[in-house]
């Protein structure tokens, strides 16, 4: 299936190969470099580009291309889910995915990458049982090392594999025993010039961070999941119980980890939490237009909207922008056109403004188009769509955890057109 | 020093006095000297006796290798340390091995023994690294040991251990494409096993060995579709996209009967407007249509994978939510589709890559189902910070999805679009446009508005696509559209995207009646300017002259003799070649009026309005979410997806109940029997079938007859009760024939007091027909089943003789033989094997062990009379002691020929038997007429194993593969004992 990984950097270097059949010559990428160049941007690289002899399949991410390199047909998620699995797996090793750490736990990177595949076929994904086979390095183990020479491979054999719950490590124990989980919503939201919306929805995670000794087997209800319009699961969660309680009833792995996303029914109207009053004006006859724009609070169930941030990508023939915002920070980059105004918390009595000029250049047309405006915020202890975790029980040990919930709602993808 | 942050550039300095050479090495090749030196240094810590030394070392070497430097002159210092008590190193020097093994083979070869050393060792996760590492070193030489390995390891008790096996299968047969048929038996053998584990793996290799042989999965299919919800997630997309192959030649389309209604609506879809209306309602027509079609029912067995793959819809990976969706795509009743949008839609919050892949899918499936989709409309708005790429699909599906009713509000959001800044998305977005005004005749008006005020646009791109597009729109209605051609054709002052002034000239020129006092002055103006144009327009000027010279010679004709000789001395041959050409035509000259007659005709023919079609349209060919699929182009190794039979194979294959041993001819033989199962005149309808006596078909087609009117689930429960009592009666039959009859019909009243009498028997028979068992296996259950097995397994093998008296009650028809004779060491030693084969819980072994208190008697089928060509054969474990050897167990084989013609020469053929197993053949049967039976006996030496032994069945005319399995309790060897000493041995055994 999979036949080799290439790891190529912004600058167009191969940083890392790896190789689970015969080697395949890294020349493979220049079909890569190739595709890289027309598309000017790197988002805009095909996934999946076909060579002669081979076809090279990529994704984006942390600025590091992963290219795939597959020679039959393969289902083009299988390898792409892959792609992303890999790039998570590192994030949970190295807490960060990028190319120094990469460069920095080489040794680390290649034996991960040894065991998720064998000859191309996914062999051991889930990182319990990866950290089983190789443990990641901390600071106190990388000290320890040096000093007693012992090694980051496992010593005793790694029985993950072999259970019925094969995302679990075994033999788990801790103090403080404790479950955290954090309800977190996105809203995604296209509002047009006059304010109306014109689509929004409300995607929700629930992350959960889980120490717990033992094989604790979970239950979390929930007050109102008839909600939850469409759900999708990690394998720990029985299926079963859902469609007959909607209870999620599982034996959850240890440590982080993302239990259920889900997608609140479209019926339910979303409430859009701010608003954003905007004034932006080319004139045909000179080089000089308007720009304002306020940002408020609109549904906010009484809790305050913080880390505010605006972004907008301004058209080519806007030179430069002399603005003054009325509190944050912002910047214009002359070169990307892009504005970005820091404002932070939202105070509904003295409400954020940024107002000022733009210079354009001189003798150009106006631009034909107006920019749009993305939103980001934050808002705590809020899950917009009202849904509540009930409670949370524990079977199959005996101590006492410790529970924790925390909601929060957030900008998902949020865009104002203006 | 954990990894290898010593050893990276920036900290270069931290580690011996090699390190900072290694580190700022520049080009591996480049500096000899310094290469060969540092690697003496890696050489020497290599031999050192510390293993933190040698762990530095192949640190580093590992390292190079992950830079893609070369590292090749070191193996034979690495590869001595192949057997190094460190794991680590242990671990690093197989990376290494296995990556330059290729290279250097006769070294490599040095370090085969550690591994076949590994193979024997008793813990399971080392023998699966022994056989992974064996298995990835591709040396040609090893092939043999490879292959045993393979052989050995697919019949370890660790399931961790045969998935291993598995993964070295593909590897093996890329190695050496000869070990084929060896392999899918092996492949045969994994297919059997019963752990979520292995299923995975061993589709996988199916997938890569051996796709063609759909034959091997019919026993495991059931078993497949039940375990598939705890496979881990790979496994699950091989599995799925396998098991879409394997229905679309199994089972009857579920829109065979509905396809003619369909069509038309189908057509009328993008037809006129008076059916667009049953377009919006076409979940409801269909869901209507559901009742209607009577002739078809869903097989069971389709209908069991459909159920058992809809809640992998909510798994987190995409693939296989992609997997699902494309087997519902391909195999699901149209009326079902539709759950699989919600789940797709959802894919789309994923990373862009995966949205991609995606779309395309969605572009391809909002053709054929537009409905499924429409509600999820507002999912592709397209926003400013998407990819190009994902824009340009996100339009893709939103002008696939546009209809009647939601038309305005998609025309709102691309005219948002049309100001972006994207210019090639702008160009797409007209396209698009242009697509939604073809389709939908309401706003073709509307549409071609926009598109002119589109024209005073300031951008040269917009401008000149909106010309495109509004050529191809303004050609199916010209006559009211006199306005817009003008205005056109002021624009060529303007405009100077060459493919825009073509298309302006184009349109001028066919509908030049429209505006005859504009039309010359165009091609005045193009005649002046002539030489610096673009070679399309050049074209489309001559093309212009010619049509203006057969409407308005007066006019024009000087011009159009301009433009003739000013194109007849052309660079390019294509101009110069059309403007000789269209001179012949027009001009009329002395000899060749013939064609000028008819240059009108030629040059002003009404051309049919081109058709706006996206570019996905037919795709879906390819199977959805391949990689054909994407690329639109077949990709190496893709199997095709085959067309839905036009009559259901024989669905009896997959019963496990009775196992087929038979391989490899029933599929040809298949198709005599191919007629429509479901039909009432089974029994009487051909000569095959009139001639048959084997109880289980007929009983089927009964119960089949008499449920038919029931839905497809209860017709298949009753199938499977009639097989319980075909198997009991088959064995009860020898004796009682006449009583027959009556337990029949007392059993059918009562089928689930049966189940409580007879336990070993109805477990067997859940295990196998869970399929038909309420909704989805739960995960637990599922793995508490084999732990139950366990726990039932042991007494009824390890007590043999208590338990046969029980079950043997039950069947009070049964007379029991006078003594049951069992030698002492036999017991033990069987039963001891009995029980560990109970524990690797192999599908195969489990159901017939369970049988076997009573299966003695009953026959098993070795050649079905259809397979074998007229030729029956059944087999029996007679019970009795072999003649010839006493390690054999005596199996009685039953002839019957129900061909018309005698059979002759009936013999034993080459065997091919795995390690251990042997066979003593039956004395070669002469001739057998019709009608006649006759009964031979062999002995087969099992070996204490539960492997099959397979064999060839000759006759002079041909060979059938056949395979014997034998149930473990008939692996004892019989032996005669007082009571006294019976109950001794009871005592003993009790104290195990």
């Amino acid at each position: 299936m999979i036949h080799s990984l290439f790891l190529i950097n912004s600058s167009g270097d191969i940083f890392l190969e790896k190789h689970w059949k015969s080697v395949v010559s890294r020349s493979v990428c220049d079909y890569f470099f190739e595709a890289q160049e027309r598309a000017t941007e790197a988002e805009n690289v095909p996934p999946v580009i076909p060579t002669p002899h081979h076809y090279l399949l990529s994704v984006y991410r942390h600025k590091i291309f992963f290219v795939a390199v597959i020679q039959t047909e393969v289902p083009p998620l299988f390898v792409i889910e892959f792609l992303h699995r890999v790039v998570d797996t590192f994030q949970d090793y190295f807490g960060v995915c990028s190319e120094p750490v990469i460069k920095d736990n080489v040794v680390v990177v290649y034996e991960v990458l040894e065991e998720m595949l064998d000859n191309g076929f996914p062999l051991a994904t889930e990182s319990n049982i990866l950290k089983e086979l190789i443990k990641p390095p901390t600071i106190l183990r990388t000290v320890v090392n040096t000093i007693t020479g012992s090694t980051n491979v496992g010593d005793q054999l790694p029985t993950g594999q072999l259970s019925v719950v094969p995302w679990r490590r075994t033999g788990v124990k801790y103090t403080n025993n404790e479950a955290y989980f954090d309800v977190i919503e996105e809203i995604d939201a296209i509002i047009d010039k006059s304010g109306s919306t014109i689509t929004a929805e409300i995607q929700g995670v629930i992350d959960s961070c889980v120490k717990l000794t033992g094989m604790p087997d979970l239950t979390l209800s929930f007050m109102n999941p008839r909600l939850l319009d469409d759900v999708s699961f990690h394998p720990c969660v029985r299926f079963k119980r859902w469609e007959s309680e909607r209870i999620l009833s599982f034996i959850p792995p240890d440590g982080n980890f993302r239990l259920l996303s889900y997608h609140v029914s479209a019926q339910n109207l979303v409430a859009i939490p701010v608003y954003v009053k905007h004034n932006i004006s080319f004139r045909d006859s000179s080089s000089l237009g308007r720009f304002e724009i306020t940002v408020g609070p609109k549904q906010t169930m009484g809790k305050t909207i913080e880390g505010v941030t605006v972004t907008s990508q301004m058209p080519k023939g806007v030179l430069n922008m002399s603005l003054t915002p009325s509190q944050g920070t912002h910047t214009f980059d002359p070169v990307t056109k892009m504005l970005s105004w820091d404002v932070g918390k939202i105070n509904p009595q003295k409400l954020p403004s940024l107002k000022g000029t733009m210079s354009l250049q001189a003798g150009a047309s106006k631009p034909d188009e107006n920019p749009t405006i993305n939103l980001q915020f934050k808002i705590q202890q809020l899950a917009i769509s009202g849904l509540k975790v009930n409670r949370l029980d524990m079977y199959g040990e005996k101590y006492k955890p410790f529970k924790g919930i925390k909601y929060m709602t957030k900008a998902g993808k949020f865009q104002v057109r203006t | 020093m954990s990894a290898a942050p010593a050893y990276s550039e920036d900290k270069g300095g931290s580690a011996g006095p090699g390190e900072p050479e290694y580190g700022h090495d520049p080009a591996s090749g480049g500096i000899f000297s310094s290469d060969y030196k540092r690697h003496d240094d890696l050489k020497e810590m290599l031999d050192t006796n510390k293993d933190s030394l040698k762990l530095e070392a192949m640190k580093r070497i590992v390292a190079m290798i992950a830079r893609g430097k070369n590292a090749s002159d070191l193996f034979p210092a690495v590869v001595k340390n192949v057997a190094c008590k460190n794991i680590e190193v242990k671990k690093l020097v197989y990376v290494y091995l296995v990556r330059y093994a290729e290279e250097q083979q006769d070294l490599a070869l040095l370090s085969i023994s550690t591994f076949q050393r590994g193979l024997k060792d008793p813990n399971q996760l080392i023998r699966a690294s022994a056989l992974r590492v064996l298995s990835s070193i591709r040396v040609p030489i090893i092939v043999p040991i490879m292959m045993l390995a393979i052989k050995e390891a697919a019949s370890d008790m660790s399931p961790y251990v045969r998935k291993t096996a598995a993964h070295a299968i593909p590897k093996l047969y890329s190695l050496d494409s000869d070990q084929k048929d060896q392999l899918i038996e092996v492949i045969e053998k994994l297919l059997a096993d019963k752990t979520t584990l292995v299923a995975g793996s061993v589709v996988m290799a199916f997938e890569e060995v051996c796709p063609e042989r759909i034959d091997l999965i019919h026993k495991n299919y059931r078993k497949l579709c039940n375990l598939l919800i705890d496979v881990e997630e790979w496994g699950q997309v091989v599995i799925i996209s396998m098991l879409t192959r394997y229905a679309r030649t199994q089972f009857l389309s579920p829109t065979q009967n509905e396809s003619l209604l369909e069509e038309n609506a189908e057509k009328a879809f993008y037809g006129s407007e008076e059916d667009e209306a049953k377009g919006a309602g076409s979940e409801e027509t269909a869901a209507a249509a559901l009742p209607a079609r009577k002739p078809y029912v869903m097989d069971p067995d389709h209908r069991l994978l459909l159920r058992n793959t809809k809640p992998l819809l909510q798994s987190r990976s995409a693939a296989v939510v992609m997997a699902v969706a494309q087997l519902y795509f391909h195999l699901a009743p149209k009326a079902e589709v539709g759950v699989i949008a919600k789940a797709l839609v959802r894919l789309l919050r994923s990373h862009s890559e995966v949205q991609y892949v995606v779309l395309q899918n969605v572009a391809t499936m909002s053709i054929k189902r537009r409905g499924m989709f429409e509600p999820y409309l507002k999912s592709f708005y397209i926003r400013s910070t998407d990819p190009t790429q994902i824009k340009i699909l996100k339009l893709e599906v939103l002008t696939n999805l546009a209809n009647e009713t939601n038309i305005p509000t998609v025309l709102r959001e691309f005219q948002t679009y049309i100001r972006s800044m994207d210019k090639d998305f702008v160009a797409a977005t007209i396209q698009a446009i242009g697509r939604c005004a073809t389709n939908i005749g309401r706003v073709r008006d509307t549409c071609l508005n926009g598109l002119v005020q589109l024209l005073s646009n300031r951008d040269e791109l917009v401008v000149a696509e909106s010309v495109v597009v509004i050529k191809k729109l303004l050609q199916m209605q010209p006559a009211q559209h006199g306005e817009i051609i003008k205005h056109l054709a002021k624009l060529t002052d303007n405009i100077q995207v060459p493919m825009a002034r073509a298309s302006i000239l184009w349109l001028i020129g066919e509908y030049c009646e429209h505006v005859p006092r504009i039309a010359p002055d165009v091609l005045r103006k193009m005649a002046k300017s002539f030489t610096a144009e673009e070679d399309i327009v050049k074209l489309q000027v001559i093309n212009l002259a010619a049509k203006l010279y057969l409407t308005n010679s007066k006019q024009t004709k000087l011009l159009t003799q301009y433009v003739l000789s000013l194109a007849k001395y052309d660079q390019n041959y294509d101009i110069r070649d059309r403007a000789r050409f269209t001179r012949q035509l027009i001009v009329p000259s002395e000899q060749g009026g013939a064609l000028s007659r008819h240059a009108k005709k030629l040059f002003l023919a009404p051309k049919p309005a081109p058709v706006l079609e996206s570019s996905f349209k037919d795709r879906d060919h390819f199977q959805l979410g391949s990689l054909s699929h994407l690329l639109n182009a077949k990709a190496t190794g893709y199997q095709e997806l085959p067309d839905w039979p036009e009559e259901a194979p024989d669905p009896s294959v997959r019963n496990v109940e009775v196992p087929e041993w038979t391989k490899c001819s029933n599929r040809e033989k298949r198709k005599e029997k191919e007629k429509p199962f479901y039909s009432d005149s089974e029994g009487e309808s051909g000569p095959t079938e009139s001639a048959d006596s084997d109880p289980e078909s007929e009983s089927e087609s009964d119960s089949k007859s008499s449920s038919e009117s029931g839905s497809g689930e209860s017709s298949s429960e009753s199938d499977n009760e009639d097989q319980d009592e075909d198997e009991e009666k088959g064995r009860g039959s020898e004796s009682e024939q006449s009583e027959e009859d009556d337990k029949r019909k007392t059993k059918k009243k009562v089928p689930e007091g049966k189940g409580e009498a007879s336990s070993s028997d109805e477990g067997s028979d859940s295990s196998s027909s869970s399929s038909e068992s309420e909704m989805t296996s739960e995960s637990e259950e599922e793995q508490l089943e084999p732990a139950s097995w366990r726990r039932k397994t042991p007494p009824s093998s390890k007590s043999a003789p208590a338990t046969k008296e029980i079950s043997l009650l039950d069947l009070e028809d049964f007379t029991p033989p006078s003594v049951q004779p069992v030698s002492p060491p036999a017991i033990v030693s069987t039963s001891l094997a009995a029980d560990l084969e109970g524990l690797t819980l192999t599908d195969s072994t489990l159901v017939p062990s369970l049988l076997s208190p009573v299966s003695g008697i009953g026959r098993q089928e070795l050649l079905h009379r259809v397979a074998g060509e007229g030729l029956a054969v059944d087999y029996t474990f007679s019970r009795q002691p072999f003649s010839g050897d006493p390690h054999m167990v005596s199996v009685h084989i039953h002839f019957s020929n129900s061909s018309d013609t005698p059979i002759k020469g009936l013999h034993v053929g080459t065997p091919k038997l795995p390690a251990g197993i042997s066979i003593q053949e039956f004395p070669e049967i002469e001739s057998l007429a019709p009608g006649e039976s006759a009964t031979a006996v062999m002995g087969i030496n099992f070996c204490d194993s539960t492997q099959a032994a397979n064999f060839q069945l000759c006759t002079q005319t041909r060979q059938f593969y056949v395979s014997i399995q034998p149930p473990v309790g008939e692996l004892m060897a019989p032996v005669f004992m007082s009571e006294n000493e019976f109950k001794k041995e009871q005592g003993l055994q009790g104290g195990h």
